[in-house]
């Protein structure tokens, strides 16, 4: 079975951001990009269905401007067999003021471009096809825009099931149904589901592997394949943004605390100030 | 969203955007030069050993310090080995990297900065003992000692000081007498070594001993020890003022008996396999203080702006901008000639002796007094151990001590210079 998993290029989950003067997006104060953390769980937990000889081929796919190859490369060396790059004009995405000021040495912006979840989907729609993916293991979501969004998308286009929030995955020995454990407000639940399916990593699914600087350098010299839209049957429009970000703003700042005198004082403002009581 | 994990969290380095610009320029622009392009992939090298060494190896260090051992609910070593740095200058035949003096550096300053006795063993053993086997073993020596060497499953180190000869190493007590001849020829090795760095694990020693005494320094021969080979013992483990968890002890050799097709290098050209190994050895070893004066820095600048007298953060007063300032400054005047000096070396010439010398003499008195200034910005908190600044300082000693002292190398570099310049062939002033 071969499953496909898509890697989003982020801004490092370490990197502090602020907004952007303009209010457009963001701005990383660190110019530092790197896999996006929920798809490296979705990316380990094929390469582990493959080490138990459960998968037979993990293709990791990834959508964006000639720098998310690098992205790719990290796929590589974490044990993907193939990378497929569906390259987006850099200009595509400098052209809405993100992303593409990462290659000019300025401050790269969060990816609020115009690469949105359904434009994705899509394309992901089309991979999954040609591919003949009995198995596409996404991230739950992307911590730059946090839309949550391309693996239910997916699963509506394909007309596939889907299980998100997987904090646990087994496969029959067929490969033909999967379990998925998911952690709901009120304990576990767990999905059972035919293949394929659209199936969405959480956060302790598994703990990605070290990338080690022989598979690093290994993953430098090896192909990636490069799949244009056209190639895939799908044209510019089909991944053209379908909302518009009208701006960004500061969560407002917490106003200082203030000191109660007695307990009858901090009861009477909670409940004719504060009205929670 | 707010992304926490575990400290366990494994995670890839990323590159800047400027690798990612050096590279996209290079893939589409041929006349940028392979000189851009390598510092790019150097800098690439560098953020993947960063993330691996201050997540695998820094939460241990203050433990490593305490209790004067690696750390035995993880083995070190086999991390080492598993992610990739112990045979960074080793062919990949054997399981190294097959990369150059530069990448080692990057590896030597980076673990250094997690971990100063973790960086001085990592020197030891894929510096001191791999590089060497690299650099003078045969083909059939290679492939016995590399592959688990590199791996971490053996653990390397080299002795040439003894109790009565460190800076002058020539005049060394420990005799190789050989015995026996055709097949059978081995040598009985009698004498003790000092200051063995790994010694008390190490399953793999480069060994200097003299095979001819009458011959002086032509007659001194390197040989690959085993451990468990009869006669060989190590004595206890050193107590030491820093670098602790770095093992440290005395080696024992009471007729040890060491097969012939162990001598490393040829017989007699012990001091030929020494002295230029131990060019190779300050130069990769130069970086160990640079992670040290980087480890400074990130210790002393979080501290500057989050303490605060007299109302304001101490780093607006510029008495501490001033230590802050000459701390960074010294931490980048030494890695620059580092790589500089690491990059002559990748370049194929022969390193330059006096600038293997001036490298370390540099660097390593660089990060004592950016280890003192670093405890003189915590003030009383740099004072008391809860801190990492003591122990950056007793580490950083090490290095105007080890691998030759700070006035061997200002000897070695003066006296290189005289001759060089008296045979009218100075090249570098």
């Amino acid at each position: 079975m071969k499953v496909l998993v898509a890697v989003k290029r982020v801004i490092d989950y370490a990197v502090p951001v602020r907004v952007r003067p303009d209010k457009a997006g963001v701005e990383a104060l660190l110019p530092k990009l790197s896999m996006n953390p929920f798809c490296e769980i979705a990316l380990e937990e094929a390469v582990r269905l493959k080490e138990k000889g459960v998968a037979s081929e993990v293709v990791a796919v990834s959508v964006g401007p000639q720098h998310f190859q690098d992205t790719l490369r990290t796929a590589l060396a974490m044990g993907a067999d193939r990378a497929v790059h569906v390259p987006l004009a850099a200009d595509t995405f400098a052209a809405a003021g993100a992303g593409g000021a990462a290659g000019a040495g300025g401050p790269p912006a969060a990816s609020e471009s115009p690469l949105q979840p359904l434009g994705v989907a899509r394309v992901l729609a089309a991979l999954a096809g040609r591919e003949g993916a009995g198995l596409v293991l996404l991230g739950k979501q992307a911590i730059d825009d946090d839309c949550n969004q391309t693996g239910q998308m997916l699963a509506g286009l394909l007309g596939w099931p889907q299980a998100t929030f997987a904090s646990r995955l087994e496969l029959d020995k067929g490969a033909a149904a999967a379990r998925v454990t998911r952690e709901v407000d009120g304990g576990l639940e767990v999905l059972s589901l035919p293949l394929p399916a659209v199936i969405t990593a959480d956060l302790r699914l598994n703990t990605p592997r070290f990338v080690t600087l022989p598979a690093m350098m290994r993953a430098k010299k090896r192909p990636i394949e490069s799949a244009p839209l056209e190639g895939l049957g799908l044209a510019p429009h089909d991944v053209a943004p379908a909302l518009a970000v009208i701006g960004v703003e500061e969560p407002p700042t917490r106003a200082a605390g203030t000191r109660v005198g007695s307990v009858e004082e901090l009861v009477r403002r909670l409940r004719e100030e504060a009205r929670v009581l | 969203m707010l992304l926490s994990r575990g400290p366990a969290r494994s995670r890839v380095g990323a590159s800047g955007p400027l690798a990612v610009a050096l590279r996209r320029l290079f893939s589409s622009a041929p006349e940028v030069s392979q000189a851009e392009s390598s510092a790019g992939a150097l800098k690439e090298f560098r953020a993947q050993v960063q993330e691996f060494a201050q997540q695998a190896i820094a939460p241990h260090a203050e433990a490593i310090d305490r209790e004067n051992d690696f750390p035995t609910s993880v083995n070190l070593w086999k991390e080492l080995g598993s992610f990739g740095l112990l045979g960074i200058t080793a062919p990949s035949e054997y399981g190294g990297l097959g990369l150059g003096y530069s990448e080692h550096c990057v590896a030597m300053e980076e673990i250094s900065r997690a971990s100063g006795a973790v960086g001085l063993s990592y020197g030891a053993h894929s510096n001191l003992c791999v590089n060497q086997i690299v650099r003078n073993a045969s083909p059939a020596q290679k492939a016995k000692y590399l592959p688990k060497l590199i791996t971490g499953e053996h653990v390397g180190a080299l002795a040439m000081s003894e109790p009565g000869s460190g800076s002058d190493v020539v005049s060394m007590k420990c005799r190789a007498e050989r015995v026996g001849g055709g097949a059978d020829e081995r040598y009985v090795l009698n004498g003790n070594k000092m200051w063995c760095t790994n010694g008390p694990k190490a399953n793999v020693l480069v060994v200097y001993a003299k095979t001819d005494p009458a011959a002086g320094p032509r007659g001194i021969t390197a040989f690959l020890i085993e451990k468990g080979m009869k006669g060989f013992s190590t004595a206890q483990k050193l107590d030491k003022l820093g670098m602790r968890g770095s093992d440290t002890c005395e080696l024992v050799f009471e007729n040890c008996e060491v097969p012939a097709e162990n001598v490393l290098g040829g017989v007699g050209r012990g001091v030929a396999v020494m002295m230029s190994g131990l060019d190779y050895e300050r130069l990769v070893l130069a970086a160990g203080p640079c992670g040290l004066m980087a480890a400074a820095l990130d210790a002393a600048l979080p501290y500057a702006t989050q303490r605060k007298q007299f109302g304001q953060a101490i780093g607006e007063f510029q008495l501490i901008q001033g230590k802050l300032a000459d701390m960074y400054t010294r931490l980048q005047s030494s890695r620059a000639y580092v790589y500089a000096v690491a990059a002559a070396a990748d370049s194929g010439t022969p390193a330059d002796r006096k600038d293997c010398a001036s490298v370390i003499l540099m660097a390593a008195e660089n990060a004592t007094q950016s280890a003192l200034d670093a405890i003189q910005i915590l003030g009383g908190n740099g004072y008391i151990n809860d801190y990492p600044t003591g122990r950056l300082l007793r580490d950083a000693k090490l290095y105007e001590i080890g691998a030759g002292t700070s006035e061997i190398r200002r000897y070695l570099i003066g006296r290189e210079l005289f001759k060089e310049s008296s045979e009218g062939r100075l090249k570098h002033v």
